[in-house]
């Protein structure tokens, strides 16, 4: 189990609802995953239809929207998005995605910061897609943001753990769930993310660009729930070279 | 430094002449290689790749489906006007030709927009002929409002225009604007272009620089297949699309290739592209650059589009009429360029759908890049 904000999840797997083949593989692959937090593009919504194709089936499967404000490229156009959302789908819980680089997708340390502040004011529960900057999240949890997702790689870049060093340091400082966001390409990259600490991961491309969504799914909540308990076990420590068992050690205790 | 400077100092007939010397065994290291040059886009365009072509299909599908997942875009255009005060040898709208002018009014506007909505199409790409006088920034910021209200995402192809007029056209609602160079040899723009503004070729090579200038977010490159060599035209447009995404890092850019298709009154095609061709030069863009959108238009056939959308294409057009009032105001004018697919809206979803990709409606919203 574990916490953000005032919810407690069970699933350390979150989704992203885009890319896949059809809504209703998008709803097979999270019923597979077991997970309970869905980011979707706001962007994407029509807001003034009454049923909408993504969003229905999800609330009808009780899983938590996670809207996110991907397409905007500064503060005051997330901000924007945010009201919206809030509006339309009754939470205020929201993903700041801030990515005026539509190459890469690269989040904007400037802009996030300072919406994510503003945000945070006007009452909304912040999740912040945000660079693997140890300061950066320091500053985003000090302005109030209930968790902070640093990327592993670039987005859909399956790269899995490219940032890993930076990601140990930001784990190692966090009061709050760092959730690993983005580049993870395989289950084994969650599960390495999972070891190294991470409160959960988010998966969107690896998944929804498979082909067997609903199998992926389900391998990669497989590969988060072995990277925890590894995790928690507490992993070894890679040794340079065999180390003979412990006779000597017997001898040094009876000293 | 703007793009004509650098364009300057191509040198076409080298382009025409690498882009046919290659071996296939060099494009085989091209297609194992994650990251491509310039020269290594050459190499795929050259026939020596056309026996790898089921090779590089496979590999742009791939690329295709990391990036964009199983979607894709639908629009359809919005024609406003054929007025055109240009004389193009291979276009419809053609000062010289006679057909029925019509600028569509406000009012009318709306009935089109209205019969557009119905047909399920949410992303419109408005369309002009270039007539500065009739048809300029006083036109558009009449128009552009009263469209904003049923779209959520409005893409522009109307003559280039200054930056300021861009910023401003930004503010109303514009969210891509589509530059066509037709062709980036100066001997056949010259030679197709007669009359008007639009024989002005450095003015429509530096449109894409205002365009980023004024933070559009969206820019649509692309080269009218037909007109001359195809493969030294792909390679300047990849020139280009690389110096624009150094300069304009915010911008999204798209790909238009149609191909020359009979008008009424149009003359025969002088560099005709195959099937084949068409699809080597898409999936070689697909890898040289995979975040690029590119998009296929009704011009193509149903089946083309069938086989060719799932490699590489993120947006297709669909229902589209090519004259000012096609929707509901005057049905029966003469187009532009006539159509090949069709199908409605309905149907190109249902054939996307079976083919596993999931038709987008909307992607977009108003209140972003504003």
């Amino acid at each position: 189990m574990f916490q953000i904000a005032d919810r407690t999840f069970s699933s350390r797997l979150l989704l992203g609802s885009g890319k896949f083949a059809s809504p209703l593989l998008m709803q097979q692959a999270v019923r597979a995953s077991g997970c309970q937090l869905v980011t979707l593009a706001i962007k994407r919504l029509e807001l003034t239809k009454p049923q909408d194709d993504l969003v229905t089936p999800l609330r009808n499967m009780h899983i938590q929207l996670l809207p996110n404000t991907s397409g905007a490229k500064n503060a005051k156009e997330a901000i924007f998005a945010a009201e919206l959302a809030r509006e339309a789908l009754q939470t205020n819980w929201l993903k700041l995605e801030i990515h005026p680089d539509p190459r890469y997708l690269m989040p904007d340390p400037i802009e996030t910061l300072a919406a994510a502040e503003q945000l945070v004011k006007l009452g909304f529960v912040v999740l912040p897609y945000c660079s693997a900057d140890p300061v950066l999240c320091k500053r985003l949890e000090q302005v109030g943001c209930v968790a902070v997702m640093p990327l592993g790689a670039a987005i859909g870049s399956n790269q899995g753990l490219q940032t890993r060093s930076m990601l140990q340091i930001i784990i190692e400082q966090a009061q709050m769930p760092v959730i690993i966001d983005a580049g993870l390409g395989a289950p084994s990259h969650a599960a390495a993310a999972m070891e190294l600490g991470a409160a959960a991961v988010l998966v969107n491309t690896a998944i929804a660009s498979s082909n067997d969504p609903v199998a992926m799914a389900g391998a990669f909540a497989n590969a988060v729930n072995a990277g925890r308990m590894a995790y928690l076990a507490g992993l070894a420590t890679p040794q340079q070279q065999a180390t003979a068992s412990s006779p000597f050690t017997d001898f040094l205790a009876t000293l | 430094m703007s793009y004509h400077r650098q364009w300057q100092q191509q040198d076409w007939q080298a382009l025409q002449l690498q882009s046919r010397n290659f071996s296939t065994a060099q494009v085989q290291a091209v297609l194992s290689q994650p990251k491509l040059t310039l020269q290594d886009f050459q190499a795929l365009l050259s026939p020596a790749a056309e026996p790898l072509l089921s090779q590089m299909a496979s590999k742009a599908q791939r690329l295709t489906r990391q990036r964009f997942g199983h979607t894709v875009q639908l629009f359809a255009p919005l024609y406003l006007s054929n007025l055109c005060a240009n004389e193009c040898t291979y276009c419809g709208f053609s000062l010289s030709q006679k057909v029925k002018r019509r600028t569509l009014s406000l009012s009318e506007i709306e009935q089109e927009c209205l019969a557009i909505k119905a047909l399920g199409i949410d992303q419109v790409l408005l369309v002009t002929g270039e007539h500065e006088r009739k048809v300029g920034m006083d036109y558009f910021c009449d128009a552009l409002p009263v469209i904003r209200r049923y779209f959520s995402s409005i893409q522009l192809e109307v003559q280039p225009l200054d930056t300021a007029e861009y910023q401003l056209l930004k503010q109303l609602g514009v969210d891509a604007v589509m530059l066509y160079q037709e062709t980036y040899n100066s001997r056949a723009y010259q030679h197709y272009h007669l009359k008007g503004k639009k024989a002005d070729m450095p003015w429509r090579l530096d449109a894409p620089d205002r365009v980023g200038q004024a933070g559009i977010d969206k820019i649509g490159l692309g080269i009218l297949l037909g007109l001359t060599d195809w493969r030294a035209d792909a390679m300047m447009l990849a020139q280009h699309l690389q110096y624009l995404q150094k300069q304009y890092w915010q911008s999204r850019f798209s790909l238009s290739v149609p191909r020359i298709r009979p008008c009424s009154g149009g003359s025969g095609v002088a560099y005709p592209i195959s099937d084949k061709e068409l699809i080597q030069l898409i999936c070689a863009f697909r890898l040289f650059a995979p975040e690029l959108e590119i998009s296929l238009s009704t011009r193509e056939s149903a089946l083309l589009r069938q086989h060719v959308v799932p490699l590489a294409i993120t947006s297709v057009s669909a229902g589209s009429k090519t004259q000012p009032g096609g929707y509901s105001v005057a049905p029966e004018n003469l187009e532009q360029f006539s159509i090949d697919d069709s199908r409605t809206p309905q149907q190109v979803a249902a054939a996307l759908m079976q083919q596993g990709l999931q038709p987008v409606w909307k992607d977009w919203d108003g209140y972003l890049g504003r």
